[in-house]
């Protein structure tokens, strides 16, 4: 069910990494309870879209509102404390702190000891195996095991909004499935609102209910994640795959329709 | 017996160049960067100590005074950070690097100002007592040195290892985009840190007192020896830094004693060999980043 208002809504955003403009004029809605994924080759601004919203960066002009409430430029810890977590790309944990201390610094904006500790059974409930090496360095786990820490620990601050910047990257396909799984049992059993940013549009779209697709800092495309799924520009563009009698030579001649 | 006389008196020294050299790496593992004012910072608290407890001065007791000199210190440290250091926050190391230097200037020119350039000790109740082992002299000055250090130490081990902020502390070393992203103010936890070798400069100067004469640029030559010390240890881990300072306390007086050409600067002559050795010093914290 989609409230009238969104969760999140930004409004004609502006972002500049640096002298380069990252984002120009981005607007989207993320109604509660969704999952929404953003679509983009490297370089688009899907990062630095996630970053402005968690506010690690200062947009220059637009609004990002939460709940209704103006939260554009706000520092991040106020965010977390609104319920906003930032699951950053590359895992990002705490090399030398232990798997159990990377999940407390998840919850550090809250007081509520039991709560905190309630939280810390159910994320070793979605990832059995963090409980086995909760006393174990985060920085010697595997890639999919930090991917898994991460998603964790961003768990603990128990957000309304998860941000998560491409949990896939340097993943098997396997456990790229094993982790969009649980993403998906997360949105269900918990009911987090999930931002999602990927590469991999194929699992993104599939967990999804809605996407939209960013180039060169700009939303080119959006609808439905089953629309998108069907889109001959999806289709060829982020699924690589081609209409069944394209000649492979041909196919440098098909342009991309949203231009 | 006169090799284990020398043992005491470097592990006592030892002790000082340690919690120095603790204040180093606290400040290198928050801002990434050294803080070239540790020894000056030494020397503050060590005057700070004994414009508190000398009779001539305030006059109090000395646990009040070294107290208040470490809270002085530490509340210097922090609005040091907060007003000074922040306003370069984001530029290049180097910067900061400079900066520091620049402060150390400052802080032995007002500390000449405000105290003069001769030598003055701390009036301590036990300055010439000693304990007697058997035939072994603990100086008095030598004991409280060292237990001081290990309880300071052991304070700042639970600090570390058990509170929320000794944690976070921890995390915003590691990865400081990430501990941002999980709302930990970062700079507030800097501006702590500071504190946090303020104190413990503060008290490390105040010991060091006790035991021999400070001018306003004792710190400089000291502060380079601790340095010396924190590399020694893995510029980067607490333990490694008492151990380097353990090191280059013990070193020195051997060296003193066994090969007087060299004692001045074996402590270098030892960070050359344990660099060359382990080049990340002893205690080397190595992680890679797993893509």
């Amino acid at each position: 069910m989609s409230d009238a208002s969104p969760l999140l809504r930004v409004q004609n955003l502006e972002a500049f990494y640096g002298p380069v403009m990252a984002l120009r004029g981005v607007s989207i809605d993320v109604f509660k309870g969704k999952v929404v994924a953003i679509l983009g080759a490297n370089g688009a601004g899907k990062t630095t879209l996630m970053k402005t919203i968690s506010g690690t960066l200062s947009p220059r002009k637009g609004s990002i509102s939460l709940a209704g409430e103006f939260i554009q430029g706000s520092d991040p810890d106020k965010l977390v404390r609104q319920g906003i977590a930032h699951v950053p790309e590359g895992r990002e944990v705490f090399p030398f702190l232990s798997v159990e201390e990377n999940l407390s610094m998840g919850a550090y904006t809250r007081r509520d000891k039991a709560g905190i500790r309630g939280d810390m059974e159910m994320v070793y409930d979605y990832f059995p195996m963090l409980l086995e090496r909760r006393n174990q360095a985060a920085g010697t786990l595997s890639g999919g095991q930090q991917q898994m820490l991460a998603i964790g620990r961003g768990l603990m601050s128990r957000p309304s909004l998860m941000l998560l910047d491409e949990p896939s990257l340097g993943l098997s396909p396997l456990l790229v499935q094993e982790i969009f799984e649980i993403i998906r049992r997360l949105n269900k059993e918990q009911g987090v609102t999930l931002l999602l940013v990927e590469q991999n549009a194929r699992v993104a779209l599939n967990t999804a209910d809605h996407g939209y697709v960013l180039e060169t800092g700009r939303i080119v495309m959006d609808g439905s994640a089953r629309d998108l799924l069907a889109s001959d520009d999806i289709q060829e563009f982020y699924l690589g795959q081609s209409a069944g009698d394209d000649r492979p030579e041909k196919r440098w001649k098909r342009k991309k329709t949203w231009r | 017996m006169d090799i284990l006389q020398l043992l005491v008196s470097g592990i006592a020294n030892g002790c000082i160049y340690g919690l120095l050299a603790l204040g180093f790496v606290l400040i290198y593992k928050a801002s990434e960067a050294v803080n070239f004012a540790q020894g000056d910072m030494m020397m503050l608290g060590a005057f700070l100590g004994i414009t508190f407890i000398n009779a001539s001065y305030a006059d109090l007791p000395f646990l009040i005074g070294i107290t208040l000199a470490a809270l002085l210190l530490g509340l210097f440290g922090y609005l040091l950070d907060r007003f000074v250091l922040r306003a370069i926050f984001g530029q290049p190391q180097f910067a900061m690097v400079i900066l520091t230097i620049a402060l150390g200037f400052l802080m032995r020119f007002f500390a000449g100002v405000i105290w003069g350039h001769d030598p003055t000790s701390l009036e301590t109740p036990f300055v010439a007592q000693v304990w007697m082992l058997g035939e072994l002299m603990i100086p008095v000055v030598d004991a409280l040195i060292i237990l001081t250090t290990v309880a300071l130490t052991t304070v700042l081990y639970f600090f570390f290892a058990r509170t929320r902020l000794g944690v976070a502390m921890q995390a915003s070393s590691q990865n400081q985009m990430a501990a941002y992203y999980m709302g930990i103010p970062v700079k507030r936890i800097n501006a702590i840190v500071w504190a946090l070798s303020g104190v413990v400069a503060a008290i490390a100067g105040v010991l060091f007192a006790a035991k021999g004469a400070v001018e306003p640029s004792v710190g400089l030559l000291f502060g380079i020896k601790a340095f010396a010390a924190a590399v020694i240890g893995g510029l980067g881990s607490l333990p490694g830094a008492l151990l380097g300072g353990l090191l280059v306390g013990i070193v020195e007086p051997f060296a003193g004693r066994f090969l007087p050409e060299v004692g001045q600067i074996a402590p270098y002559l030892l960070m050359l060999v344990v660099l060359v050795l382990r080049p990340g010093g002893l205690f080397a914290q190595i992680s890679q980043k797993k893509v």
